[in-house]
């Protein structure tokens, strides 16, 4: 339990997937000029990272790793098919945010209407492949951690861009040399809030 | 945008129009820096100069092509299923990308780690295809390819540059500042190790590559 | 361009037939490569733990250094009996394998090196779990089971900087001449201290400042590994 926390702590602040390892962020400097969008677009990814990433731990554990299909037979257990995790993982999740997008539409067209644009979006954002791909890497043993890790993970790329978008509608205001205006401010900002996230690595946990 | 136009006659194989294809991504549509594509994947391969050009030259060859089989089959491709063709063909090409990383070059592979996967989802592959192979032939379109992902790799290497220089004072893994200089006193910049780093590199990089083209700068 | 479900349908077909038979072709035909790669890794890891480097060998020679140093290797169980001499298979074992079947049928491999100077060490594989995922290594004795002559240490995704850190000699070297059981003879294992340990402590090592759980990971890690050659252990010191 004490495990699950730590983890959900540090994938937010610490392993943050902006700040540490810079996934997402072709949506995260495209979406982040107004607070509103950016909201939106970090609940949507918060919630198709919790869907996304025990599926495709499922999917890797059951059928993919070296000896995955033991349980199909015992012929299997030599089988090794992690070659195509890549193609899997994102299959996985293009159809998963199709039907998310379905299903949201039909039971919640009021959340369709504040999170529909996003969802195609999403497919394609590096933070929710990357996930999967660390979940493997990692080896997560249960599916309580992968779901606390991709929540975690989901909510800290949610800070990340919302208080972004926050700093961009302030600068607006402020005098910026002219080439630097624009995408170059941005990354420097980021860089700046990754350095204040490093701060975070001193907790002891 | 002008490139999108067709043309109909015969051109020579490095027309002047193909030149700037290979040409232009180095500046004024360079990937990162001007059409803001593909930084997800790759900025944290960019502490040392090896897996940076490692993962540059992947990209490349994946965007290449990745735009030219997508241009040879465009008429072919039904528009409903159109996304889905091109995620499974840069799928492909990414796991035999990988499957030859770790096969010749293991231990630059492990540093690479789950970047090499990333490249999937690298925006520029999906932007350059749709936006250049689905409307051109086969051979500009792996020009295109080509170009872009020199452009990236090109910023890639030079972050990682400046990162391994001040940050282990090294370049490619061979140390160029001597030891008289830790000696008397020198020390290697940390923080440049660390991510934050990269990102304001870049913010510079961009700066700089604005103050000398004025057409780019927004606003 | 319309076009109809059919040939909507056969299109898929078509592409995820030649896609799969491409893909099992590059990776059946690179296979070998990639598993060299891993056993040379591992051979590589093997002789850190008893301090020869190999970082400067080229691949293909690690083999023969290999072979030169590692002159056996035994499989023992829980119980302390060899189970298994063929050095192949034992060199296949993973642990994180073994560690998943009954206890009565895991084989735990024990590597035997003569070093440069004539002396014999013991290596035994540890493998446990970090703060983000697994840690493993080798840890090496002399023939009285108890001092450590070197270690080695890996991870997959520790924290950079702090966790991370375990793989580096200032936290592995310290291992060295330190010995795992007490006067009396009770395992005490080593203890990985937080805010570093007391020079005279011939169990401890420093931990990682802000890396205390990789820290603790690596402590539990070589004890749970080395209760499990406990058995072992006792019966050849009686010997």
């Amino acid at each position: 339990m004490e495990n699950l926390f730590n983890l959900f702590v540090r994938s937010i602040f610490i392993d943050n997937m902006i700040f540490a390892y810079f996934l997402g962020m072709c949506s995260y400097l495209a979406v982040s000029k107004t607070v509103k969008t950016s909201v939106g677009l970090g609940i949507a990814v918060t919630f198709v990272l919790l869907v996304t990433a025990p599926v495709n731990w499922l999917v890797d554990t059951y059928l993919l790793k070296p000896g995955a299909l033991a349980w199909l037979s015992a012929d299997l257990a030599d089988l090794d098919l992690s070659y195509l995790s890549f193609m899997i993982f994102i299959a996985v999740i293009a159809a998963i945010v199709q039907l998310v997008e379905m299903v949201v539409e039909k039971f919640s067209p009021s959340l369709y209407n504040a999170l529909g644009i996003f969802l195609p979006l999403i497919a394609v954002n590096c933070a929710i492949l990357g996930v999967a791909l660390f979940v493997q890497e990692r080896e997560y043993t249960s599916i309580a951690e992968v779901t606390v890790y991709a929540g975690g993970s989901g909510i800290g790329w949610f800070l990340a861009i919302a208080s972004l978008a926050a700093i961009r509608e302030k600068i607006t205001y402020s005098h910026i040399p002219k080439p630097l205006r624009g995408l170059g401010i941005s990354f420097i900002i980021t860089g700046l809030m990754a350095i204040a996230f490093m701060s975070f690595m001193g907790i002891k946990i | 945008m002008s490139e999108n136009k067709k043309t109909k006659e015969r051109e020579p194989m490095f027309s002047a129009k193909v030149l700037r294809l290979l040409k232009n991504p180095f500046n004024l549509e360079n990937p990162i820096t001007v059409q803001v594509l593909g930084i997800c994947s790759a900025l944290a391969v960019t502490v040392q100069m090896k897996p940076a050009i490692v993962m540059a030259l992947s990209v490349t060859i994946v965007t290449a092509f990745s735009n030219l089989i997508i241009s040879a089959l465009r008429d072919t491709i039904p528009s409903r299923i159109r996304i889905i063709v091109q995620l499974v063909v840069v799928a492909a090409l990414v796991i035999i990308v990988d499957q030859i990383l770790k096969a010749y070059v293991y231990d630059v592979s492990k540093k690479l780690s789950v970047f090499v996967g990333l490249i999937i989802t690298n925006c520029i592959l999906m932007g350059r295809l749709e936006a250049y192979a689905m409307a051109n032939k086969p051979w500009p379109s792996f020009v295109d390819g080509i170009g872009n992902g020199l452009g990236y790799g090109l910023i890639l290497v030079i972050v990682a540059f400046f990162r391994e220089l001040l940050g282990s004072g090294k370049i490619y893994g061979m140390r160029v500042i001597p030891q008289a200089l830790y000696d008397s006193g020198y020390m290697d910049n940390g923080l440049m190790i660390l991510p934050p780093m990269a990102l304001i590199t870049i913010g510079v990089i961009i700066w700089v590559q604005r103050s000398k083209t004025p057409e780019l700068q927004e606003k | 361009m319309e076009h109809s479900n059919k040939y909507i349908f056969i299109y898929s077909i078509v592409m995820v037939v030649v896609i799969a038979v491409s893909l099992t072709v590059v990776a059946v035909q690179l296979k070998p490569a990639q598993e060299d790669n891993i056993r040379i890794e591992k051979m590589q890891n093997i002789l850190a733990s008893v301090n020869v480097p190999t970082a400067e060998v080229p691949k293909k020679q690690v083999i023969d250094v290999y072979h030169k140093y590692i002159t056996n290797v035994v499989g023992v169980n829980l119980n302390g009996d060899v189970v298994e001499k063929d050095a192949e298979k034992l060199f296949a074992i993973e642990l994180a394998n073994e560690f998943k079947k009954p206890a009565a049928q895991q084989v735990l491999p024990v590597y035997t090196a003569t070093l440069d100077n004539g002396d014999t060490a013991f290596i035994m594989p540890l493998r446990g779990k970090g703060l983000w995922g697994p840690v493993w290594g080798y840890i090496s004795f002399r023939t009285d089971y108890n001092t450590v002559v070197g270690t080695m240490f890996d991870h997959k995704g520790e924290t950079p900087g702090l966790g991370a850190e375990i793989n580096q000699p200032f936290f592995m070297d310290p291992f060295k001449g330190k010995t795992i059981f007490d006067q009396d003879g009770k395992f005490t294992s080593i203890q990985i201290m937080k805010g570093g340990a007391p020079d005279d402590n011939p169990h401890g090592v420093d931990a990682i400042s802000g890396g205390t759980i990789t820290s603790k990971g690596v402590e539990k890690m070589i004890f749970d590994n080395l209760s499990n050659y406990q058995a072992y252990i006792n019966k050849q010191k009686k010997q």
